[in-house]
């Protein structure tokens, strides 16, 4: 249990005092390649950039890249460090990697946690660095005693020759001076001892007695505490505001406009928000004074009559679809989400003129560090990003919205300042899960066959806002993502994307288009095995006979869920899906009183390739598909004027403890490559509780959320 | 300047009367383990004991906490030796962990009054407290588990 998870402001210190010292232990590098400099490694800002660092008092400490927002990663990393240094995982404390360019993710371009990627990306990269290191330290002892490595054992953090032992902390100096080694070879996975078996959390007791920082818990000397307002219209912006009220309250110190809103800058949190009340402000609304709701749907149905921009092309769906016998067709609209993390959105702001610190719950350290440069008026390798614990990510932290107000306040007072958002603030400034109008089509020959499958998608692009050049040439791939990659034996398949902006801006959140396309091709063929007249789990199993993993799953959640054997009075629904090379399926059962839904259980089968921490995947599981449940049952942000309507948890529910229903999880073993595991779950448990409505009652869901189709959720 | 009893000690504070305990705690005597999450008792992050009864300390003033004992995340034991962290990390409850200060003190409150509480107990009891990464199963679990424990101290 030696997480760093509080806050500890010599560790970095210490770290950079190691690396001076050049000797004083084995600072192992990343990103290197053949280079034979082995230690005090210059990463931007001058800090030392490392995967791990053994220290003289046998301390081991792992550089974590990724942020730990409750999916596991300063766990699961370690454990792959772990592994190739023939530790245990509780002998590595986690320390939040700083920025630097040896830390971008190699799946997504930048230093981010997100899409899944966190275990496919780091794989390789930490055993590697534990092989490495662990070769340095064999050959620094076969050194000591003039022996070939080959004779010499690693055991509990020492190498050992017969019953002679020397530490890991004794040899590192040593170690630091040896090249690193180029030719490594990785354990084969018959042989972890870690990697691939359940394994407790390193993060949780910080997490049982309130020692865990998150952004929020961000504590400085001389700090204050910054409230916001920001304009209510989207888009919109701050036009004046009057601040002489609020100026003479309690502790206030500054009262400073940031483009978009207005923070009040006090002694504590509290005056702060209540100085707020008291400023007068103007707004400008800008474009977005009359968007609504309403509008935002008619847009995307008036777009969907366009010809999109196709991403598969099977055959000829469209000649198919003339000729058929059967023709069946739908359309399905989903809703614009929030993400609502626990954690509402904040950051700790230090600028200082020569350079600034920025303590947040952030997802992407690349954006962050060059959002607050922008904002600060430095340079990008003159800001510091420490990453704490994220309250929760889910995508929202990819944002980085929430810096710029708090380095402008921290600048204007020129002392630290901590800027929390309000619930309210945070429900109502989101960037918004888009909403989607899809149309779809599915068609039969005469003999009942399924020969053609048709789906024109529309909606907005996040992508196009996020990272433009993604997007010049190509459809946004996070818009396609479980459409795409249809995985049913159709001969003719068409899948069109037609972007359509809104006027606000949408974002990426937890599984991001898997999500709506899920819904709506696991719904559809849903609707198609009963225009078939057959079962939907013996119409899909028959058109997977060329997709084994898929099928694997499929069977696997039937078997286990016992399917079309539920109790009298109970129906279920399925479906499955791949995303993040995770292949997965799940049944719901439920029973209707009148138009009362109850849901039984939920069974999940996973293929998500090699396992690195069974615990963590059936904690993410468990924890994705309940975040789906929340989606699928009450989910919707609508606007009036260009103002969210929700903002609270009274208006924008959350499951909770009662409502959540018992959840048998099935992970397969599985030799293929890491899947990512935080995400699919939230997709595929939407169509196949729609689907296990529609067999209790006829009625077929086609837009979100349930509880929005006449059916009482509780 | 306000007197408090906070996990049996005695603090003063110069916060304003009308200060929401919650940021009383946290801003004002630097206890962070009890978190803000939604400001208007929606949300249980902020939970804490007021004599032994669960409170959202956000919809609390500091005016009116007076003579009663505080009870925080932070004082709920002094090594983590409560029967609800020890089955929390028994069974790796937390995932992001931003709920849990609040889950922990609505089970130990519960399980104070409730030795042996039933699930519809647990529902009742846990009703109040959110957890957006979805650990619901594992706390139910874990206050089953803790109940057990307290069992096992007790006989």
């Amino acid at each position: 249990m030696n997480a760093n998870l509080a806050q500890d402001g010599t560790s970095r210190r210490d770290l950079l005092k190691l690396g001076a010292l050049a000797g004083g232990g084995l600072l192992l590098g990343i990103g290197l390649g053949g280079c034979s400099k082995p230690a005090a490694l210059g990463g931007a800002g001058g800090q030392p950039v490392a995967w791990l660092r053994i220290g003289g008092d046998d301390s081991i400490t792992v550089f974590v890249d990724k942020s730990e927002m409750g999916q596991g990663v300063y766990t699961a990393l370690t454990q792959l460090l772990a592994e190739e240094l023939g530790v245990a995982l509780e002998a590595i404390r986690v320390e939040a990697a700083p920025v630097a360019p040896e830390y971008v993710n190699n799946l997504l371009g930048a230093q981010i946690t997100g899409g899944s990627t966190s275990i496919r990306d780091g794989f390789e990269k930490l055993r590697k660095a534990g092989a490495q290191a662990r070769t340095m330290l064999l050959q620094a002892a076969a050194t000591h005693w003039g022996v070939a490595p080959g004779e010499l054992r690693i055991d509990g953090g020492a190498v050992l020759h017969g019953k002679e032992r020397l530490s890991y902390g004794a040899l590192a100096e040593a170690a630091a001076k040896l090249p690193i080694p180029k030719e490594i070879t990785l354990k084969p996975a018959t042989e972890f001892t870690l990697v691939g078996k359940p394994a407790k959390r390193i993060d949780t007791a910080a997490k049982l007695d309130g020692s865990a920082t998150y952004g929020i818990d961000v504590k400085l000397p001389g700090m204050l505490h910054g409230a916001i307002a920001q304009c209510p219209t989207l888009g919109g912006k701050l036009a004046s505001f009057d601040g002489s009220a609020a100026e003479a309250m309690p502790g206030v110190k500054k009262i400073v406009g940031v483009g978009n809103g207005v923070v009040v800058v006090a002694d504590h949190y509290w005056q702060a928000r209540k100085a707020l009340e008291a400023v007068k402000i103007t707004w400008d609304p800008g474009a977005n004074a009359n968007l609504g709701s309403q509008g935002i749907r008619s847009r995307l149905r008036n777009a969907a009559t366009r010809e999109g921009r196709g991403v598969r092309a099977d055959g000829d769906a469209s000649a198919a679809i003339k000729t058929a016998a059967k023709v069946v067709r739908a359309t399905y609209d989903l809703p614009l989400l929030a993400h609502a993390t626990l954690e509402p959105q904040c950051c700790t702001a230090d600028v200082r003129t020569d350079g600034a610190d920025i303590h947040a719950p952030t997802q992407t350290q690349t954006i962050a560090q060059a959002t607050a440069a922008a904002a600060a008026g430095l340079k990008p390798e003159q800001v510091k990003i420490h990453t704490t614990l994220l309250g929760g990510g889910f995508g929202r932290r990819l944002e980085v919205d929430v810096i710029p107000a708090a380095v402008l306040a921290s600048k204007a007072v020129g002392k630290p300042v901590k800027v929390i958002w309000s619930r309210e603030e945070d429900t109502t400034h989101d960037t918004y899960r888009p909403p989607a109008h899809d149309e779809v089509v599915g068609a039969f020959d005469a003999s009942g066959k399924l020969v053609a499958w048709k789906l024109d998608l529309t909606g907005p692009s996040i992508t196009a806002r996020m990272f433009p050049p993604v997007v010049a040439t190509a459809v946004d791939p996070f818009a396609v993502e479980a459409a795409a990659n249809f995985p049913y034996d159709v001969p003719n398949v068409a899948v069109n994307y037609n972007r359509e902006e809104i006027g606000i801006d949408v974002g990426y959140w937890r599984s991001v288009s898997h999500a709506l396309n899920c819904f709506v091709a696991e719904s559809f063929i849903d609707e198609l095995a009963h225009a078939a007249a057959q079962d939907p789990y013996a119409f899909r199993s028959g058109l997977l006979r060329k997709q084994p993993r898929f099928k694997r799953v499929l069977d696997e959640a039937a078997s286990r869920a016992g399917w079309g054997k539920a109790p009298a009075g109970h129906h279920q629904g399925i479906a499955l899906m791949e995303g993040y090379g995770t292949y997965m399926a799940q049944v719901v059962e439920i029973s209707m009183r009148g138009n009362q839904l109850a849901i039984h259980r939920i069974t999940c089968a996973v293929d998500c390739g090699q396992m690195v921490n069974p615990n963590i995947v059936d904690q993410q599981v468990e924890g994705s598909i309940l975040f789906g449940l929340t989606a699928a049952l009450w989910g919707e942000i609508t606007l009036a004027k260009g103002q969210v309507q929700q903002r609270n948890f009274d208006s924008y529910r959350m499951l909770r403890l009662p409502e959540a229903p018992r959840i048998d999880v099935h992970l397969l073993a599985s030799g293929e490559a890491p899947g990512g595991i935080g995400e699919p779950g939230t997709a595929v448990v939407g169509p196949a509780l729609a689907n296990a409505i529609f067999a209790a009652t006829g009625k077929r869901l086609r837009s979100l959320p349930i509880a929005k189709s006449g059916i009482v959720t509780a | 300047m306000v007197t408090l009893t906070v996990n049996g000690k005695t603090l003063e504070t110069d916060a304003a009367p009308d200060t929401p305990l919650l940021w009383v705690l946290r801003d004002h005597l630097g206890l962070t383990g009890t978190k803000f999450g939604c400001g208007a008792a929606l949300c249980g992050a902020c939970t804490v004991h007021l004599d032994g009864q669960p409170v959202r300390s956000c919809q609390l003033a500091l005016a009116n906490v007076g003579a009663a004992k505080v009870t925080t995340i932070e004082g709920l034991s002094a090594d983590r030796s409560h029967a609800v962290q020890k089955a929390w990390l028994e069974l790796d409850v937390p995932q992001c962990g931003y709920c849990q200060s609040g889950q922990l003190m609505s089970a130990a409150a519960l399980l104070a009054q409730n030795p042996a509480p039933s699930d519809a107990d647990i529902d009742t009891a846990m009703a109040g407290n959110i957890c957006r990464c979805g650990t619901y199963n594992r706390i139910r679990k874990a206050v089953h588990r803790a109940a057990e424990m307290l069992k096992a101290e007790g006989a």
